[in-house]
């Protein structure tokens, strides 16, 4: 027998409902406490959700936030946050910081004059300062954009739920769904409580987590559907049980690979992205452990009707639950 | 022995080297571009030994399709703009008074003496000086009226009218006015390209976005403010006769008359007549070029419409003034020396040699018919692109190594099939993405990461039913097949949601976020392709060679 890397023993037997309630609990106040953190601190929304520029400027000096602020300040600009970032990918000599203006009242785009003043007042501090990414974007459009990136969520989950429901039966979609409301909300709710910046690239990860965390689910349940039909008098749990344990080895393992393929990013990909690759990290967690401890947890509440003995079992489905 | 239809394998083998030859140009995407860059110029007419040296350096006989590389990754500038759509609302009804004056002249009688008075600029407000006449000159003035030329406004009319006592009060209709709004969107989007193209950048993205927008991305410019300077100016030129010269601002222009200020001279206005004798639309040509003292100037010729009315005027109004006026502020205003009959002339004002190059460059590509006011302006300069680039390939290459090590790990040979497999589906990415000419962004690098983490997910899937399969007692080959076949629904579902949310973030997204969705699709149709066709291949291939009585996997 040849040497064999396993995350997971050959066969399992863990009773992933053992501690349902704690899961479940857990599960319930993660993400009652997102809606609390995302109502009351809201998200440090970029210049894509919030309107205003944002000026990346380098350097072979280092960055000295304070002059910057004294230098931006009597510009009468409003609110203006410099922040110096930090990268391992970025050379001895390469100093790069952030500068953000809020949007100007009454101004869709910010004017090219705005932008040059601050230019010239930082050149004024550091001659050899550089401007590699100016972007603005107007109030107008940024409105529209979180209103775009809601609908995005909210129709991708649709979109799932109905592909879900067509492939197997609608008890599946809802916990499906339930699952991916979880993963986004949770991921949100990291988001709000770090106050990291929230703008369209996250929303590209959190769909990038709904579709990772619906693949998860739809291999539970699809093996769930087959070991229906194969032990059709065992109870709905114990399928349920069963299913989980056998597809558990390709839930580590693809989880693994995925991480691996995405750790280096996180931690090379450069700063540009690094929210954006932690969103999705972040994400295959979630998504991992709402397929095993969320969506079929849903179904399980729901109960399914079994083929012939449908109507017996829906009959004591709750007796299953207890059981 | 695994049968797999020989048709099968050939069509993997062929699929397997088409995506290779089609990926190879972005392996070496400097060179390529110089050729391709090169074999346009010569197809364009031009020709260099130079030129024939560049189109060399890649051989013609392989694709030399690339990857289009973002502006994240390229650097340039990128721009929202609106068209306001509405300014084109009251032209049409400066353009209809003349038009309503002269049809309600002809029942002077009924109606009495009209007017023109001052209302809001989508409205035309006519006062006649007799109300009992009003009914009539309902009917007269909604005789004017036509069909709307649409599809769907088909059966409503251009415009509406209603009568408030003597004051009669025209708009434009619902049905009338979405049209309008689309020509001028549409003619906004044609000038907007020319003008681009007259500059000559590289590879420029235009496209109508939304109802009245438009989306600009132009590669390798070091600042959106440059692209702006060009397609942000109106450039309506007119000549327009002088009433008056003045220094009073609010000055009040009088009847069928506008005020408006003089570039040069501070403080100084025109009092103008508000019909043109002439506009930018009737030019046929414009170059910079320089007048007689030597100063920057720019050059016109008109078509024989406009010549004409320019001949017929300058004819008639020898030592009068008339202005050059451009959106609505005049250059200059000289006094007509003879009459002009060739249709040809030069502008001067205080102009530098840069701005008499893009003032003949507007003029060349035409006037916008609306303002644009731009939402959204993004500059990256290349350097940023590039260092991404390089921290998107240090992160492929770890990743790659990560993989590849776990996979052969946890299942031996097969997960060293499943690596082959993995690195097919990326040679099959970066074919697909050259074929279409897809953008790769920041983001869709990311994209093409995950998707290696991702892909193995079908091998893994697989792997796992070979396992339980063989743990039941089950043949190799049995087992190999069984794992196929039962893996199958599971992978399908899968690759089907993901691709469900690339659909909707294409749909939805903008940018850079579409670039990752190019690629997750991309990610997925060729997953499906590599995990389960050309995985089952390699194994069959390994089986036929080592003929093996057990496996492990």
């Amino acid at each position: 027998m040849a040497w064999r890397l396993r995350l997971a023993p050959e066969k399992t037997n863990i009773d992933f409902f053992r501690l349902q309630w704690i899961t479940f609990g857990l599960s319930a106040v993660m993400m009652v406490a997102s809606i609390v953190l995302i109502a009351t601190m809201g998200f440090n929304f970029g210049i894509d959700f919030k309107g205003g520029t944002t000026i990346r400027t380098e350097s072979t000096a280092p960055v000295d936030v304070a002059a910057y602020r004294d230098a931006l300040d009597g510009l009468g600009l409003g609110d203006v946050t410099i922040t110096e970032v930090f990268d391992p990918t970025f050379r001895a000599d390469q100093h790069v910081a952030q500068v953000r203006i809020a949007a100007q009242e009454g101004v869709e785009a910010v004017t090219p004059e705005t932008i040059a003043t601050v230019e010239n007042a930082l050149k004024a501090i550091d001659p050899a300062i550089t401007f590699p990414s100016v972007e603005s974007v107007g109030p107008k459009v940024s409105g529209e954009l979180v209103r775009t990136a809601f609908l995005s969520v909210a129709g991708a989950c649709f979109g799932i739920g109905l592909y879900i429901w067509m492939r197997f039966e609608w008890q599946y979609s809802l916990g499906t769904v339930v699952a991916l409301i979880h993963d986004v909300l949770v991921t949100a709710g990291v988001f709000s409580l770090f106050q990291l910046k929230f703008d369209l690239t996250i929303v590209a990860a959190l769909l990038t987590i709904l579709g990772y965390s619906v693949n998860d689910t739809v291999v539970v349940f699809d093996r769930l559907r087959e070991n229906l039909l194969k032990f059709k008098t065992m109870p709905l749990r114990d399928v349920m049980n069963l299913s989980v344990n056998e597809t558990l080895g390709r839930t580590l393992v693809t989880s693994g690979t995925t991480l691996l393929a995405l750790i280096p990013l996180l931690i090379f990909g450069g700063d540009v992205i690094r929210g954006f690759i932690f969103a999705m990290t972040f994400g295959v967690f979630i998504g991992t452990y709402s397929s095993v401890y969320v969506a079929k947890n849903i179904v399980l509440w729901i109960g399914l009707p079994r083929g012939e003995q449908a109507k017996k079992v829906s009959s004591n489905k709750f007796a299953d639950i207890d059981a | 022995m695994i049968f797999i239809p020989l048709w099968q394998r050939l069509l993997v083998a062929l699929a397997t080297v088409a995506a290779i030859l089609l990926a190879l140009p972005n392996m070496f995407y400097g060179r390529v571009e110089v050729a391709n860059d090169a074999r346009a110029s010569i197809a364009q007419g031009l020709t260099s030994p130079e030129l024939e040296a560049d189109a060399g350096l890649w051989p013609s006989w392989l694709p030399s399709g690339l990857i289009n590389l973002g502006l994240d990754l390229r650097g340039g500038a990128h721009l929202l703009a609106e068209v306001q759509v509405s300014d084109v609302y009251a032209s049409r009804m400066d353009s209809l008074w003349p038009v309503i004056r002269d049809a309600l002249a002809a029942d002077r009688d009924t109606v009495g003496f009209v007017t023109r008075e001052d209302g809001p600029p989508s409205e035309l407000h006519v006062r006649i000086s007799k109300p009992e006449g009003a009914a009539r000159a309902l009917e007269i003035v909604r005789g004017l009226a036509r069909p709307v030329a649409s599809l769907s406004g088909g059966g409503s009319s251009d415009i509406e009218v209603r009568a408030q006592n003597d004051l009669l009060i025209v708009n434009l209709s619902e049905a009338e006015r979405a049209a309008t709004d689309d020509r001028t969107v549409q003619q906004a989007l044609e000038i907007v390209r020319r003008r681009i193209d007259e500059v000559g950048t590289r590879e420029p993205t235009i496209l109508r976005q939304g109802a009245d927008r438009i989306l600009v991305q132009v590669p390798g410019v070091g600042s959106a403010q440059e692209v702006k300077d060009i397609i942000g100016t109106t450039a309506q030129l007119t000549f327009q006769p002088v009433v008056q010269r003045t220094s009073n601002k609010d000055a009040d222009p009088g009847a069928g008359n506008i005020l408006v200020p003089s570039v040069d001279e501070p403080g100084v206005y025109y009092i103008l007549d508000r019909a043109a004798v002439v506009t930018g639309e009737d030019l046929t040509d414009a170059q910079p070029t320089f007048d007689q003292n030597g100063r920057p100037a720019v050059s016109f010729r008109f078509d024989p419409q406009g010549a004409r009315a320019f001949g017929e005027y300058t004819g008639a109004h020898i030592g009068e003034p008339f202005a050059i006026v451009l959106d609505n502020e005049v250059i200059s205003a000289p006094v007509i020396q003879s009459a002009i009959p060739g249709g040809s002339g030069i502008i001067t004002g205080q102009f530098t040699p840069e701005e008499s190059t893009d003032l003949a460059v507007l003029l060349r590509a035409g006037a916008l018919p609306a303002e644009l006011t731009f939402l959204e302006e993004r500059t990256i300069g290349p350097e940023l692109g590039a260092d991404s680039i390089q921290a998107g390939k240090n992160a492929a290459y770890a990743a790659a190594v990560m993989v590849v090590l776990f996979m052969i790990a946890s299942y031996g040979v097969f997960g060293a099939i499943a690596c082959v497999a993995l690195a097919i589906n990326i040679v099959m990415i970066f074919a697909s993405l050259s074929l279409l000419g897809a953008t790769l962004t920041l983001p869709g690098i990311a994209g093409i990461v995950l998707t290696m983490g991702q892909a193995v997910d079908a091998n893994v899937l697989i792997y796992e039913r070979m396992r339980e399969e063989l743990r039941r007692g089950a043949s190799p080959v049995k087992a190999v097949q069984e794992g196929f076949d039962k893996a199958f629904s599971a992978i399908l579902d899968a690759n089907v949601t993901t691709f469900i949310i690339a659909a909707i973030m294409f749909f939805v997204g903008t940018g850079t976020v579409r670039g990752f969705a190019v690629t997750l699709a991309m990610g997925v149709v060729t997953t499906m392709i590599t995990g389960v066709y050309v995985s089952r291949v390699l194994i069959a291939l390994w089986f036929a060679r080592t003929r093996p009585k057990t496996i492990v996997v």
